[in-house]
């Protein structure tokens, strides 16, 4: 039992330090520093705590609930370093706001919890589990700014649709397990193999990947997303796009691929019109945008849909595309997200294109490392974004879906339209048109920013040892 | 030793290092410091690039001072530099018009001076590269990486619909290229150990993006394929040429860029798409080059007439050289596809010829257009008079654009009608017309703005061409009379690496009789000028 228990350490590690933080929070209330401190303790001894405990070469543990492998050591360390990153985005923002930063820091940890179960879940049941546990905070950040009615009214809209979504996976997973009277991904994985094609059963698997699509907001159950990261909080509005998006496709990845191979006659076909819906749909309505959380909220949604490309394709390659893809994107996006943060503008929910005008006069370095997120979100070399589209497209036409890589493609040039919008107030609005609203530069915003657009070049010039550190993770996919 | 094998990196990557050291040890209120080192190092990038006449060995290895690295062993990409005849001169061309184009810009370029020469300087980085790439994930991330420069270049600096022209340039050229990715995968997959693209055996070696590796493995697939993937290509490289009917952000580019922009636009950016044709579509897909060869043809024909019309109807005298652009790469399409040593040699000199002539035609343009701000042909007339280095310098760019002979141009075009003619006699008389209609609107131009009376009042006491604006112009112009005279030498170079195309791509053609053959212009290419 111990030794179960010490694999657990990471997610011990953060359960402690959430109850912690929420315990000094309510009983001293002393500076907010404190919480600070321990929210980064937390989440940096779960890192340390994740590579001790390592991959223990790909047990089962508790009953088959969970798995350690190098898949769910890799979505581990990701999370923990998105949640890291929006920490630090985090501490200049709740300062401004005057918002108490306690059970905030309090339910970024027990998101992370949520999601560092999901990327060892083996069992649809624990999955479950894992992904209310992720959502309920998430519906809670979303809604944290009380006074704000677009907060409201994000937190209401995720909570009623999340909620709704949650329904219909779980509905999805009862009839599998109807079906096949297990709910572990391997025997069900075997039923479905072994048993006659059943029409429960692929309902069921319909409903299921209807849930899974939701969490990651492809087409058509996008609808939620522009609203949600609009009127949430913008710091949380990064970590959305990021956290519950990877973990939604690491889950995503593991049922299809592991629990639901044999049935991916069922939905292959149908997935890959959902990645394609996903990618027009998400980049063409960004183009249209105005404010900036919408239009990368468009982007993401847009972003879902090229990785879908990878879930699509499958194998060995598709997955690690997806993996790379995800691992690329949330440094990206933390970045691009963060400079939104830190913009210094006087609604914490308005921020408009032509705020960013002139920014390059003003701050040069900002407007570089926009700019170098703009291009990475683009795909455009030499930046992360590039390789980790060439490594989507690759899969796609690997797997023979080459229309989608040609979908993809051209769609990736229409991104670069909105993108460029941005960059084209940041670089070549003249000086009679106004001045850009300034990015503050507080330290720890800086540092996040700093790491994104490091990881962001760095992947894009070497991203050999990603790769080659996701290359056994993606061996959890059978071919 | 160390020192060449080196030495592709060092010019590729001494104007991004040139750019960094002005990112950050120049104040942007020094002006003349940026100047100043943007000239160094675009100055010595030229000279330490003209070690490659001097070591390239047209005789020896087909890809020469190569540099080979591992670069993402996962997928089988490499850091793969290395250069061959077709190559050395279109580098070597790339860096004298860099460093033109740099020293060009000093007056003209009054706003942002710092990071105007950053940008430029990394643009000239993406180009090198694009020409040194002997691996097809690294020739992409350059073919790119020279996007974002153009687009700033063109839209901070540009003229008054720079936006409009930025963004269109932007996604024009991006649109074709990421199709080309597609068809870089496709050739990718299929040409890997066992794997099998749509249904297709595959040939059963390691999956490689190396080009050397691929030439020699691609040619043999089959021609369905082959179809799709110069389809894709086709799509990317023929934007970039641009051939009709994808020109239609050139026009819009050039005319909005900045005099230094539209130099190297001209100069280099559009010898990328016929680059691509030459070094990738042809040697790597020969039987679908020669399954495309009617359409090719058309279109360069097309482009050759259609492009010179447009031309003679202009009244703004960079959009009429901007057109006569697409006139004149229609003749470098239609040398490429004539298939043989003589048209792919005319088309490869052309290309060179073209930008210098029309890199040289924009920096003229720029010289009156900073004196007067407008470019219109009817402000002006009889400048003949007022400036008269000037005139005399345009009427030589003028000649070398129209094919004069002793001049570049002459030696191109007829290089390219022999080949042409080789093939169809009616290609010949077709692209024929057009070096008539190309003398007609350039004779008209230079008549209209250079003869008759002052008319125009302001136009009395413009200043020649100063010593800085004389010196931008007199490379070029020695490098048209060379070639012009004596084109030997290029040939030379790029002969042993067009022959290997043409064995690829139309083996037959060298087997045939020699006597029923002109003699190839590699011989006496010179003999033609002087009767």
């Amino acid at each position: 039992m111990n030794a179960q228990l010490s694999v657990l350490l990471p997610e011990l590690l953060l359960a402690g330090m959430g109850m912690l933080i929420l315990l000094v929070g309510v009983v001293g209330r002393p500076s907010e520093r404190v919480a600070f401190f321990l929210t980064n303790l937390g989440l940096l001894s779960a890192m340390g705590g994740v590579v001790v405990v390592g991959e223990r070469g790909s047990e089962t543990f508790f009953a088959g609930m969970l798995q350690l492998d190098r898949f769910a050591l890799f979505f581990r360390l990701l999370f923990l370093l998105s949640a890291l990153l929006v920490v630090w985005l985090s501490r200049p923002f709740l300062l401004r706001a005057q918002q108490a930063p306690w059970e905030y820091y309090a339910l970024i940890l027990f998101a992370t919890l949520g999601m560092s179960f999901l990327a060892s879940g083996v069992h649809l049941a624990g999955l479950y589990v894992s992904l209310e546990l992720m959502a309920l905070s998430s519906y809670i950040l979303a809604g944290y700014f009380r006074g704000e009615v677009k907060s409201h009214e994000a937190a209401t809209k995720y909570f009623v649709l999340g909620a709704l979504s949650s329904g219909i996976l779980i509905y999805g997973l009862s009839l599998i397990y109807g079906v096949t009277g297990s709910l572990s991904l391997a025997e069900v994985s075997g039923k479905l193999a072994a048993g006659p094609r059943s029409v429960v059963a692929t309902a069921g698997v319909f409903l299921l990947l209807s849930g899974l699509l939701f969490k990651v907001a492809a087409v058509p159950f996008h609808v939620w997303t522009p609203d949600v990261y609009e009127g949430a909080p913008t710091p949380m509005t990064a970590f959305f796009s990021v956290g519950p998006k990877a973990a939604a496709f690491a889950m995503l990845v593991r049922v299809l691929w592991v629990g639901l191979a044999p049935a991916a006659p069922d939905w292959r076909l149908l997935l890959s019109w959902v990645a394609a819906a996903t990618m027009v749909w998400g980049n063409v309505a960004a183009l249209t945008q105005e404010n900036v959380k919408r239009m990368l909220a468009y982007s993401s949604i847009a972003h879902a849909g090229y990785a879908l490309l990878g879930v699509v394709s499958g194998g060995a390659l598709g997955t690690q595309a997806v993996l790379f893809y995800m691992l690329v994107y949330a440094v990206t996006n933390l970045g691009a997200f963060g400079l939104v943060v830190l913009l210094a503008s006087k609604e914490y929910a308005g921020e408009k294109v032509n705020d960013f005008r002139g920014l390059a006069r003003r701050q040069p370095l900002a407007a570089a490392a926009m700019l170098l997120f703009l291009l990475s979100l683009g795909g455009i070399p030499p930046t992360a974004g590039f390789m980790g589209k060439l490594y989507l497209f690759a899969a796609a036409v690997h797997a023979g879906y080459a229309w989608l890589a040609v979908v993809g493609v051209i769609m990736s040039a229409v991104s670069l339209y909105y993108y460029f919008r941005i960059v084209k107030e940041m670089y070549l609005a003249s000086a009679e048109e106004g001045e850009a609203v300034a990015v503050l530069s507080e330290a720890w915003g800086v540092r996040a920013l700093a790491v994104c657009a490091l990881a962001t070049l760095l992947f894009g010039v070497y991203p050999t040892s990603a790769l080659a550190f996701l290359a056994p993770a993606a061996m959890i996919v059978p071919w | 030793m160390e020192f060449f094998s080196n030495l592709l990196n060092i010019i590729c990557y001494l104007p991004l290092v040139g750019a960094l050291f002005i990112i950050f040890f120049i104040k942007k209120e020094n002006t003349k410091a940026i100047k100043l080192w943007a000239t160094l190092f675009a100055g010595a990038d030229f000279l330490i690039s003209l070690a490659l006449w001097f070591r390239y060995d047209p005789n020896g290895e087909p890809f020469q001072l190569v540099y080979k690295k591992p670069w993402i062993p996962a997928i089988g990409a490499q850091y793969f530099f290395g250069v061959d005849g077709i190559s050395v001169l279109l580098i070597l061309l790339t860096t004298l018009l860099g460093f033109i184009a740099v020293y060009s810009s000093f007056t003209a370029i009054t706003h942002r001076e710092k990071e105007y020469y950053v940008w430029l300087l990394v643009l000239q980085t993406g180009m090198l590269g694009v020409f040194m790439a002997l691996d097809f994930v690294l020739f992409y991330v350059f073919w790119e990486v020279m996007l974002v420069p153009m687009y700033f270049l063109i839209g901070i600096w540009g003229g008054p619909r720079k936006l409009y022209a930025a963004i269109k340039f932007f996604l024009y050229t991006l649109v074709g290229s990421v199709l080309m990715l597609i068809g870089i995968l496709a050739l990718y997959f299929y040409n890997s150990s066992g794997f099998a693209l749509v249904g297709l055996p595959g040939l059963g070696n390691a999956p490689t993006f190396d080009v050397t590796e691929l030439m020699k493995v691609a040619p043999s697939m089959p021609l369905s394929l082959q179809k799709w993937i110069f389809l894709a290509f086709f799509v990317g490289f023929a934007i970039k040429v641009p051939m009709f009917p994808f020109h239609t952000w050139l026009p819009d580019a050039h005319v909005e860029a900045p005099t230094a922009g539209s130099v190297i636009l001209a100069g280099v950016l559009l010898k990328m798409g016929t680059y691509g044709f030459l070094r990738f579509s042809l040697p790597l897909l020969p039987e679908a080059s020669r399954w495309a060869v009617p359409w090719m043809v058309a279109l360069a024909i097309i482009g050759i007439i259609y492009g010179a019309l447009v031309a003679m109807a202009q009244q703004d005298m960079k959009k009429l050289v901007a057109y006569s652009s697409v006139s004149h790469l229609g003749f470098v399409m239609l040398g490429m596809f004539a298939l043989n040593p003589q048209g792919l040699s005319g088309s490869l000199l052309q290309m060179i010829n073209h930008g210098l002539s029309t890199g040289g035609l924009f920096l003229l343009v720029g010289i009156i257009y900073e004196r007067r701000h407008t470019r219109g042909l009817s402000e002006f007339g009889g400048l003949a008079k007022v400036m008269p280095v000037y005139a005399t310098l345009f009427m030589i760019i003028t000649m070398a654009s129209i094919g004069l002979p002793t001049l570049n141009g002459f030696v191109g075009e007829l290089t390219i009608l022999l080949g042409a003619f080789n093939r169809n006699t009616w290609w010949a008389v077709a692209a024929a017309t057009g070096i008539v209609l190309g003398a007609a609107y350039m004779l008209w131009m230079y008549q209209r703005v250079f003869f008759g009376e002052v008319v125009h009042e302001e136009n009395k006491n413009l200043p020649d061409a100063n010593l800085r604006e004389q010196w931008t112009l007199i490379p070029l112009v020695v490098l048209c009379f060379w070639i012009g005279l004596y084109p030997k030498p290029f040939f030379k170079i790029m002969e042993p690496s067009i022959r290997r195309v043409v064995q690829v791509v139309d083996p037959q053609y060298l087997q045939a009789p020699a006597a029923s053959l002109p003699a190839p212009p590699a011989e006496k290419p010179g003999h033609g000028v002087a009767e």
